[in-house]
């Protein structure tokens, strides 16, 4: 089982992505869990959200605490919050920075794999200026997954809501992020 | 097909599916996200319900009696304070042995205010005569609901139900569901034909009466009859469930691991997917340990649950809400269950997960290894708690 926790700021798009993650592991054929931290939805505020994914059912219903891969989709919160806690030394942190990943390891502590992208960057060079999106990509693809599947559900769950251009361009940010996780193995 | 959706959704799902005759609600805080959906399938034309949006839940309740008594299939959904406010007239909804099926998105009771989890309002609901059920998973709270719907309105039970699942975790939470398709879904439901109903001007009959003590007494008698009908129909709706959909849902709770335990945890929703993990674990290890998980929670199968349980020698009775001054009100079945008994387990309570306190794997490793040194009392035991 893998378990990986998100942190990103209300209104940034975590839980959502979050859920597109088990969306993409349920066509993979996993098991799949996302579920955001229950706590009052404030635009700005530190929020987390969380998935498990697994070849098998996954019965638990507790908390996660010492996840695989930790991501950061807002700078921000390094310096406010302890992304890496209970994160597996051999675990996996993907961050949201214009930083190098030593300058990561150094701020957070954190001696394992680090994947640093500037997603705000990617966003805003493919026009859309949500990170969510290229931080989703980075993490399907250190998860494994097929970038076809990736683009395909959000395709499907945000095809609905958005204009044609500005979904195309999410695609285009979405594969961004999904070349900077590339090559990262994520280990169960 | 599998998909992913949280709780709040499996269940709007199954309502979708039952499409009922009316549905009130109150909107607003507690009010769950399947009202949100369930308007939204209605406003889509996607189902034929006239939905009720009412000014409390006491009115959401009393607009379901109404609609009810009128002959329609009725549904609706709340949660901890919603519930309180809906209790009056749960009491007389079954009363009038009238089977409003509702989802109880299960979170704590105020004072402190707070949104999160526990079994507090189901139990506050406890002794109005409602079926309560408790699922697991959405899953579970998606294939109850269906069941519930025929149970209720099975002609030797008529009475209120409750479908309980545990607030943010089931509700909000997206998991792996596996709703059947509509066709089969609504075959298995069938059609409701309500008896006596007050809009056959024809046949004029009285509901809700006033009842002095000559009568008040007998009319109680009989809605025990109703509740002694639902074990029996429980067991035949599961059965047809399994037939209709090759889904595995047998007896009225679950035993895992149980049939050579010596140590066991009874527990009922979500927790019950979290002890499974911990069974698995400990059982990993060479422990003989198991866990009971409870779906029919009223009527309480006493002889059921005695029966499964009087190999075992301690059991920790786990419940989510304190009923003060009293044991825990699972604990307190099942210490009925054993009254009438000589073989009987060691039997402690235990209080977990007040107000969403998360209750981890360890936590119930833990509990089950502390069983084997405990020394029986009746005090309560607490799980995650800070002291």
């Amino acid at each position: 089982m893998k378990e990986i926790r998100w942190h990103g700021r209300g209104g940034q798009g975590a839980k959502t992505v979050s859920q597109i993650l088990a969306q993409i592991n349920l066509r993979e054929g996993k098991h799949v869990q996302s579920f955001p931290e229950y706590g009052p939805e404030r635009s700005g505020a530190p929020v987390r959200a969380f998935n498990r994914i697994d070849d098998g059912e996954i019965k638990i219903h507790s908390g996660v605490y010492e996840p695989h891969v930790a991501v950061v989709v807002d700078e921000s919160l390094l310096d406010t919050e302890n992304t890496a806690e209970g994160l597996k030394p051999d675990g996996t942190l993907i961050v949201n920075t214009k930083c190098s990943a030593d300058d990561i390891r150094s701020r957070t502590g954190f001696s394992g794999t680090v994947v640093a992208l500037d997603a705000n960057k990617i966003a805003d060079d493919a026009g859309t200026g949500f990170p969510n999106i290229p931080m989703l990509g980075a993490v399907a693809a250190a998860l494994g997954s097929d970038l076809e599947v990736v683009e395909d559900e959000v395709q499907q769950t945000m095809g609905g809501k958005l204009s044609k251009d500005i979904l195309e361009k999410n695609l285009v940010a979405l594969r961004g992020g999904y070349e900077a996780g590339k090559g990262v193995h994520v280990g169960s | 097909m599998r998909k992913v959706m949280t709780g709040h959704k499996a269940v709007a799902e199954a309502m979708r599916q039952i499409e009922p005759n009316v549905v009130a609600v109150y909107p607003i805080t507690p009010q769950s996200e399947i009202a949100e959906y369930y308007a939204e399938y209605v406003h889509n034309g996607l189902v034929s319900t006239e939905l009720v949006p009412v000014e409390s839940e006491h009115s959401a309740m009393s607009a379901c009696v109404g609609a009810s008594a009128a002959g329609a299939r009725v549904m609706t959904a709340t949660a901890s304070q919603g519930l309180a406010l809906m209790v009056e007239i749960l009491y007389i909804a079954a009363s009038m042995r009238l089977p409003i099926v509702m989802a109880l998105a299960n979170r704590a009771l105020s004072g402190p205010i707070n949104i999160h989890c526990d079994h507090s309002d189901a139990y506050l609901a406890r002794d109005a005569g409602a079926i309560q059920i408790f699922a697991e998973s959405a899953q579970e709270a998606y294939d109850y609901t269906l069941i519930a719907q025929r149970l209720a309105e099975h002609n030797q039970v008529r009475l209120p139900a409750i479908v309980n699942l545990d607030g943010f975790t089931l509700t909000h939470s997206v998991q792996v569901v596996e709703p059947l398709d509509d066709e089969p879904a609504k075959k298995f439901v069938g059609s409701y034909k309500p008896i006596y109903p007050l809009l056959d001007v024809d046949n004029p009959s009285t509901w809700g009466p006033f009842a002095m003590p000559d009568y008040y007494f007998e009319l109680k008698r009989a809605q025990v009859a109703g509740i002694e009908a639902v074990p029996e129909t429980f067991l035949e709706v599961q059965k047809e469930y399994e037939k209709a959909t090759g889904r595995n849902y047998r007896g009225f709770f679950e035993a895992y691991q149980l049939e050579d335990a010596e140590r066991v945890l009874v527990v009922m929703g979500s927790t019950a997917g979290t002890a499974k993990v911990a069974v698995d674990e400990l059982r990993a290890a060479g422990e003989k340990v198991g866990l009971l998980k409870v779906w029919l929670y009223r009527p309480f199968p006493y002889a059921e649950v005695a029966e499964a349980l009087s190999h075992v020698k301690q059991v920790a009775v786990l419940d989510r809400a304190i009923s003060f001054g009293a044991q825990g009100a699972l604990y307190s079945d099942i210490a009925t269950a054993f009254a009438h008994r000589d073989r009987r387990p060691a039997l402690f309570n235990y209080i977990y997960g007040l107000g969403g306190r998360d209750t981890t794997t360890e936590h119930l490793t833990q509990t089950l290894s502390e069983l084997k040194s405990a020394r029986p009392g009746e005090e309560l035991r607490y799980i995650g708690l800070r002291e």
